[in-house]
């Protein structure tokens, strides 16, 4: 659930999602969930010429399976906290399996 | 069952284009949803885009599987009229165009390959990156 939580962090923020079949879509993360699928909000593509189906599109949603990366805004990620909370989750995971 | 906040409740009983993992295109009305993103559309027509054409396809209702669905995009009627400069063919047209359009991307991969085989590198396994 850590990464579901991260994104719900970045609810808001422009983010560019790729996806396998090579679209990149950029758009405001309007809202994630558990599965990572993602919506946008205001979408644009870089190749407007190749994928012309995308012109018609304002707000979308990407099913989680097809994503390959999402670029994220740097100043918008807290690595440290990111860390910590990485760090929180494998030791309980740990103090689950002693039990 | 648990909806996240993504889910498709406000896409309910809008109009649609719905991007499969093989390419095709469906634009229909969603009238049902689940967690997997199991979609019922209604009124539905499959639009083939070719360079700066298209062409519509009536097909009635159609159930999509979760699995095979890449976008679900709401359509704009302010942005629709963008697609205004597309021009729209007929259908038989527009497969032949189609096939056109994969018969050259065939051989410019089979070209490529054969370069590539020729200097030594056997990329299949790069290529193949993605299971998709």
């Amino acid at each position: 659930m850590l990464f579901y939580s991260f994104y719900k962090t970045l609810v808001g923020k422009e983010i560019t999602v790729e996806l396998k079949n090579d679209l990149s879509i950029t758009g405001l993360l309007q809202s994630v969930d558990q599965f990572l699928n993602i919506k946008l909000k205001d979408v644009r593509v870089e190749e407007e010429d190749k994928y012309p189906y995308m012109l018609s599109v304002k707000n979308c949603f990407i099913r989680g399976s097809v994503v390959r990366y999402v670029h994220l805004p740097a100043s918008e990620v807290d690595v440290e906290t990111l860390q910590d909370h990485s760090r929180l989750e494998a030791r309980e995971q740990k103090k689950a399996q002693q039990q | 069952m648990s909806f996240g906040n993504a889910s498709l409740c406000d896409e309910v009983d809008k109009k649609l284009i719905v991007v499969l993992r093989d390419g095709k295109k469906f634009i229909g009305v969603m009238r049902t949803f689940d967690q997997f993103a199991n979609i019922i559309l209604q009124d539905t027509i499959e639009r083939i885009y070719v360079g700066d054409k298209y062409s519509d396809k009536h097909l009635g209702v159609f159930f999509i599987r979760g699995d095979t669905v890449v976008i679900l995009g709401e359509i704009d009627p302010d942005k629709e009229v963008k697609e205004k400069k597309l021009t729209k063919v007929s259908w038989e047209e527009i497969n032949l165009a189609q096939q056109a359009e994969r018969e050259k991307l065939q051989q410019m991969e089979q070209t490529k390959r054969r370069i590539m085989t020729e200097s030594g590198l056997t990329i299949d396994s790069i290529l193949n990156l993605d299971d998709f």
